[in-house]
């Protein structure tokens, strides 16, 4: 079966790696505009690139749709995606967020080059589905500025920069990962992968 | 622990890579897409393809090749080259690449450096700067004694060709401002030597700003490529014809690398 994940279009950055990267591993993935087809798809995907302000803007049509679908979808958010579910970001200004995990969003600390970008390790400090086949110490790619500070226990694996950071967390139907597994080589497209079965499993 | 990053690159024309020294005696090295996956498989940590065709319809051949790209290497793509206005960075970053790299049209125009950073993400953005040490000392430049005497590091333009009397290092810092994430650095002296990157560049300029930098120009031997990730203070080193030519794989450089203590991705 071909779960069908709707990948939202928040109208900047590269969608079509994301894209492929869904469809290697089983799924009809769909670059979604609008609210009717973003109802006929399985599982959502909030992608990760752009700056939080802008969209959330972009967002915003979607807002009620997303959380109305949070509670019997899995949604997959990468990076900024990621972030989004959080109550708010501090990245140019103070910005409201999805307020579906508890906590914020902050820059990196001083003491290190920003933006993180490169392949990093993480930690798994929780087994999940999602992590099934991906082994301790396993290289993702990271590319941000801002890292979440989850104010509740949902963290499932860190990664190290200056400062611990989260590299996945999960809550209910939701799923986020820092880092871009659609960017992360083989070790990405297994988290995909998984994802894609939690999807079939639903 | 952050790694450092190997980055094969590839100059593109017309949509297929060629290899040659400054541009001259180009021989057609074959399709961009499967020597991405080759290099993949190999252990790259992220693909540069600059695209060397100087036409608009190379360019659109480009926009093809990283279609095709996206659809089979899930590693980092930065495409460079000949990239003047921010609807050329947002067709490139649509069609699966996910940073651009821009030189020229950066220097004539710094706000595409702040309106792309802005619209796209900074991480987005990485700034080119060619460099070459000129020796006509002048009061505003920051100097540097080499064997050769004392000199400054000036910035060019248009593939090397021609020189804007700007210092890289204020440049740099200049560019790190603006809302850059990342400099690729070429050492215009080094680049096609193989006797080394220029080391006293990348580390100047590393000690200056606070981005990463992707040192590029001089590679010939594995130890060039240990220098300038250590006493070059990089973050990154691209390389293109240690490559191509097969004198060693990314498989090679990593195990090296591995064996001398650097942090690297195996």
């Amino acid at each position: 079966m071909r779960p069908k994940v709707a990948i939202i279009d928040f109208g900047v950055g590269n969608l079509r790696s994301a894209q492929k990267a869904f469809e290697l591993n089983g799924a009809n993935a769909v670059i979604v505009k609008d609210k009717d087809t973003l109802n006929t798809c399985d599982a959502i995907v909030l992608p990760g690139v752009g700056a939080f302000c802008d969209a959330m803007n972009n967002l915003n049509p979607f807002n009620k749709l997303l959380i109305e679908n949070s509670k019997d979808k899995l949604i997959f958010g990468i990076c900024l995606g990621m972030q989004l579910f959080f109550e708010q970001s501090e990245e140019n200004g103070l910005h409201k967020g999805l307020k579906l995990m508890k906590g914020g969003v902050v820059k990196l600390p001083n003491n290190v080059k920003i933006p993180h970008i490169g392949w990093n390790t993480i930690d798994i400090k929780t087994e999940n589905n999602l992590l099934k086949g991906i082994k301790s110490k396993e290289y993702f790619y990271f590319v941000h500025s801002y890292y979440a500070l989850p104010s509740e226990e949902i963290t499932l694996a860190t990664t190290h920069y200056g400062v611990e950071i989260p590299a996945v967390v999960s809550k209910g139907n939701m799923v986020g990962t820092q880092f871009h597994p659609e960017k992360s080589g083989k070790a990405g497209l297994r988290i995909i992968d998984n994802f894609v079965d939690l999807v079939r499993e639903m | 622990m952050l790694t450092k990053r190997i980055i094969p690159c590839l100059d593109v024309k017309d949509g297929k890579v060629v290899k040659g020294v400054n541009f001259k005696n180009l021989k057609f090295a074959g399709n961009p897409v499967n020597l991405a996956k080759m290099y993949d498989v190999q252990g790259a940590d992220e693909i540069v393809y600059l695209d060397i065709s100087a036409s608009p319809q190379g360019r659109k051949t480009m926009i093809d090749v990283v279609k095709k790209t996206a659809e089979q290497v899930f590693i980092p793509l930065t495409v460079g080259g000949g990239i003047n206005e921010l609807r050329d960075i947002r067709k490139i970053l649509k069609a699966g690449a996910d940073k651009i790299s821009i030189n020229t049209a950066a220097v004539k125009n710094p706000n595409i450096i702040k309106e792309g950073s802005q619209k796209f993400g900074s991480q987005c953005i990485v700034t080119a700067i060619d460099v070459k040490r000129n020796y006509t000392l002048k009061k505003d430049k920051i100097c540097v004694d080499d064997s050769n005497g004392k000199c400054w590091f000036e910035a060019y333009i248009y593939g090397g060709r021609e020189s804007t009397g700007i210092d890289a290092i204020e440049w740099a810092k200049h560019v790190e401002k603006l809302g850059s994430g990342e400099i690729l650095l070429t050492s215009m002296d080094a680049d096609g030597t193989k006797k080394g990157f220029d080391l006293a560049l990348t580390e100047r300029i590393a000690n200056e700003i606070n981005i990463p930098i992707i040192a590029s120009g001089g590679a010939g031997d594995i130890k060039h490529i240990h220098e300038v990730l250590t006493k070059g203070k990089a973050d990154a080193a691209l390389a293109a014809s240690i490559f191509h030519f097969k004198k060693y794989t990314v498989g090679d450089i990593k195990e090296y690398l591995a064996k001398k203590g650097v942090t690297i991705r195996i």
